[in-house]
């Protein structure tokens, strides 16, 4: 079964549209929320008029909040209503609930704030509050740069990415049996619990969460549930009725954390034709609150050398505040624009040393036994040069690029490679010292078997491949095992759905509690086996003071290839191919695999191409519709070609490692790439869309 | 009162003449598989079927579609057409989070209907207004084209 393809668990329910999803969901009593938002990105708040409002209506603000006005995400930093500030244009300064939504609606449009404004920050480079900061070294890149034959140095940037989910947020709060239920749309159960408990004040047995069916996250349903909890609880409990709170799709886009923008400098070294020092500077645009950006920050630090053995390292980075809507977490975590940075600066050394990119680029290649940028280990095998011979056969890449240097003629096509890993689980001692995973077998009387642990499934295909570990390894048919929606009050803490960490880490403890009950196994009788987190012991311990150690216990990696026609009259783009060769472990189930790989790949094109976010002076958003925050349809690419290498990890079941994030990180790089073996140009920021193609043309025209 | 056809049953509606179809087969019909991802017309997420053509049921007005006959995927599902094309996503695992689905099996539906051996090309322009953000629309074009083969004839 492990390996080969099966008939999803969720197959049947969802392409019938019987799937409950939690605007599909309506109860007895039932009121709908409404946030009356901030319409300045800073200022302070002298007076609100409330109109009149009927007895079925209520307004809900920070003084309904019971518990502390803090939603618990890493630090306590944003209210769940603001105080007297507000700090973005989005931030929600109160909501109204009711049982009809014109009404709201009239009610939301007669409310007046009479606003204090102040000056608001929205150029990260001119932030001045740093909300974090990070810096470790290697080596001695001083030495290195005194040593150097020459210094290169340059800034990239990247975009602001929108997860763009189809489902957007949304959850449903009630009060039941003197507890607080809040249901819907989510990726981290007990992310919520602790929040909601928080904000209610109330102990976390009051508080229970329920996952509904979940019409994907890709990281947007990570912070965001927990802040919108807290919110419909507090309205829920004021109300003592259910509150549903469904965003459309302007809201979403405009008001929910989305993948931080960056700014990121590198300074590299170069002697006798190798990179021997780089000193890079990290900015990532925070928003308004701090919500995930530290880890997002670490994890971008950490990946800041790329799949690159740099003895001599430096690297330093910031989170900085702006008054823009708060970022979080996105596929990638983080990854995505440091390794966008690094190909980049790679590529443009090579160009600048007049020699080819991808040979330089083979010259540094980390391999197993290699420290890591944080002085840990690759411990494992790192199938690289496999993997860059392999999506050349497919790609024909080395050919084509040299062969699109000199191209004349108004159609010009470019080719472009990148290389990258992703590191498997949740960064540092993170699974050990933080979540400590818990996972629970129930075997019921007549022998099927549940799976009780809080992973959600948001459509990446967690309850096939779960059940199929179990089923598996107990040696039993599929429809014996189930996995419901996790719900607090019957599953233990298994952690978050989020790090490419739930297959590899959770799903290898319901191996081992599957081998135990196999072992134990008892017909007709009801048993539960409980497994608990284990350490790799191979890893060297990591500090997050001094980034110091194996910053995760294994790797994914990813080679992609792209290729492009330009049309230089109209700027008009088009893909022609797109390949990618993976290592994610032994693949559990091959069309999940795939399909997390294609989507992946998809989403990340666009995040070079297409997908940007603009603001006008006063910091409102300008995209924030799929009208004009345009993600890839089905004709902007051909056939995406996703192919596997196998590297099997001890460590997780069967051999599988994280592959969720990872084909997100490496496209963005080699669709760059390719434009600018088309373009014969040097591109420092994505997204570059069709305008900035158009710009550069003229440019070249103008001389 | 708008009197159409609904999954091949006579019905009446009470709602006003400005009003959305999706809203109406949410609320009033309960038929909620028909999603509501943008109320825009471009995510494709509430697609239905009326009078024979794929439609965004967030851009339809109750007021035009007096006596039309509109398919919802609550309808479909009940085909044979609909078996031969639930089997062809199973086999590729096209499904994943699944709110863009009852949409784009209409829409595939509606390719097969118009053209019972679509090219690639043709499935990808078919499916071109159903946006997906979870597949890479791989997966989602190879069953389509799996579907016209094993459902020779019934389209």
């Amino acid at each position: 079964m492990i390996g080969n393809s099966v008939k999803k668990k969720d197959h049947d329910a969802k392409i019938s549209g019987q799937a409950s999803y939690v605007d599909d969901i309506v109860m007895e009593g039932m009121l709908y929320g409404k946030m009356l938002r901030s319409t300045k990105a800073r200022a302070r708040i002298k007076n609100i008029v409330l109109p009149e409002i009927s007895d079925d209506y209520f307004i809900i603000d920070k003084d309904d909040v019971t518990g502390e006005n803090k939603i618990h995400v890493v630090l306590e930093d944003m209210p769940v209503f603001p105080e007297d500030t507000v700090e973005y244009i989005g931030d929600p300064i109160l909501m109204v609930v009711g049982p009809d939504r014109k009404e709201i609606a009239r009610i939301l449009s007669e409310i007046v704030v009479d606003y204090e404004e102040l000056e608001p920050v929205f150029d990260v480079r001119k932030s001045e509050i740093s909300f974090f900061h990070h810096n470790y070294n290697k080596g001695d890149v001083d030495c290195a740069f005194e040593e150097a034959d020459r210094i290169i140095t340059e800034t990239f940037e990247t975009g602001q990415q929108e997860q763009a989910y189809l489902e957007t947020n949304g959850l449903i709060a009630y009060p039941q049996d003197g507890r607080i239920v809040v249901r819907g749309s989510m990726q981290c159960p007990y992310y919520v619990i602790g929040a909601v408990s928080k904000a209610l004040g109330e102990e976390r047995e009051d508080i229970r969460i329920i996952q509904d069916v979940t019409g994907g996250a890709f990281g947007g349903k990570e912070d965001y549930p927990s802040i919108l909890a807290c919110q419909v609880a507090v309205a829920a409990k004021k109300a003592e009725r259910p509150v549903k709170y469904v965003f459309d799709r302007r809201e979403d886009m405009e008001f929910t954390s989305k993948r931080h923008p960056s700014v990121c400098t590198y300074k590299a070294s170069v002697k006798d034709g190798k990179v021997t020092g780089l000193d890079i500077h990290v900015i990532y645009n925070a928003g308004a609150y701090t919500t995930l950006t530290d880890v997002v920050l670490q994890r971008g630090l950490i990946g800041a050398c790329g799949v690159y053995n740099i003895g001599n390292l430096r690297v330093t980075g910031d989170g900085m505040k702006t008054n823009t809507v708060p970022n979080g977490a996105m596929r990638g975590f983080g990854a995505p624009q440091t390794f966008f940075a690094i190909e980049m600066m790679m590529n443009h050394i090579a160009k600048s040393l007049c020699t080819d990119p991808l040979t330089f680029k083979e010259k540094h290649l980390v391999k197993q036994g290699d420290e890591t940028s944080t002085r840990g280990k690759f411990h494992f095998q790192v199938p690289l040069p496999e993997m860059i011979e392999r999506a050349d056969q497919l790609s024909d890449f080395r050919k084509k690029h040299a062969l699109y240097k000199s191209q004349t003629g108004r159609f010009r096509k470019g080719i472009g490679i990148s290389m990258v890993y992703h590191g498997c689980g949740f960064t540092g001692n993170g699974e050990r010292d933080i979540i400590k995973s818990v996972a629970k077998l129930r075997k019921n009387s007549d022998d099927t078997v549940e799976l009780l642990i809080s992973i959600t499934d948001m459509g990446q295909g967690a309850k096939t491949t779960f059940t199929k570990i179990a089923a598996d390894t107990l040696g039993i048919p599929l429809d014996r095992v189930t996995f419901n929606n996790p719900d607090t009050d019957r599953v233990p803490d298994s952690g978050p759905t989020v790090a490419s960490r739930s297959i590899m880490v959770v799903g290898e403890l319901i191996k081992r509690a599957s081998e135990k009950l196999k072992a134990q196994w008892k017909p007709g009788e009801e048993q539960v086996i409980e497994e608990h987190y284990v350490h790799p012991d191979f890893m060297i311990p990591f500090d997050i003071k001094t980034f110091r150690g194996d910053a995760y216990p294994t790797y994914s990696w990813a080679v992609n290839v792209i290729e492009v026609e330009v049309d230089t009259l109209t700027a008009v783009t088009k893909v022609l191919g797109a390949w990618g060769v993976y290592d994610v472990g032994t693949p559990l189930d091959l069309n999940i695999v795939h399909g997390q790989l294609q989507g992946g790949f998809l989403q990340s094109i666009g995040y070079a191409s297409m997908e940007q976010i603009g603001y006008n002076e006063k910091g409102v958003v300008r995209n924030h519709s799929f009208s004009d925050y345009i993600i890839p349809t089905a004709m902007d690419v051909p056939n995406l070609v996703t192919d596997l290498v196998e590297v099997p990890y001890a460590a997780g079941p069967y051999g599988a490692k994280g592959a969720g994030e990872l084909p997100n990180v490496a496209p963005a790089p080699a669709y760059i790439d390719a434009l600018e073996n088309a373009l014969q140009n040097r591109i420092q920021h994505i997204p570059y869309t069709q305008e900035d193609i158009m710009t550069y043309l003229q440019e070249v025209e103008n001389g | 009162m708008i009197n159409f056809i609904l999954n091949g049953e006579q019905v009446s509606s009470n709602s006003n003449q400005n009003e959305r179809l999706l809203d109406v087969l949410r609320d009033e019909f309960r038929l909620t598989g028909a999603k509501c991802g943008c109320k825009e017309g471009e995510c494709g997420a509430c697609s239905v079927i009326l009078d024979g053509k794929l439609v965004n049921s967030c851009m339809v007005a109750m007021g035009s579609i007096e006596d039309s006959t509109v398919t919802t995927i609550e309808g479909y599902s009940k085909t044979r057409r609909f078996q031969i094309l639930s089997e062809a996503y199973a086999a590729v695992s096209a499904v994943q989070c699944g709110f863009c689905i009852p949409g784009m099996m209409l829409a595939s539906e509606c390719i097969l209907a118009e053209n019972p051996n679509p090219s690639e090309e043709d499935i990808r322009r078919g499916i071109s207004g159903n946006l997906c953000r979870c597949t890479g629309y791989n997966a989602i074009v190879e069953a389509v084209g799996t579907a016209a083969k094993e459902g020779k004839g019934l389209w």
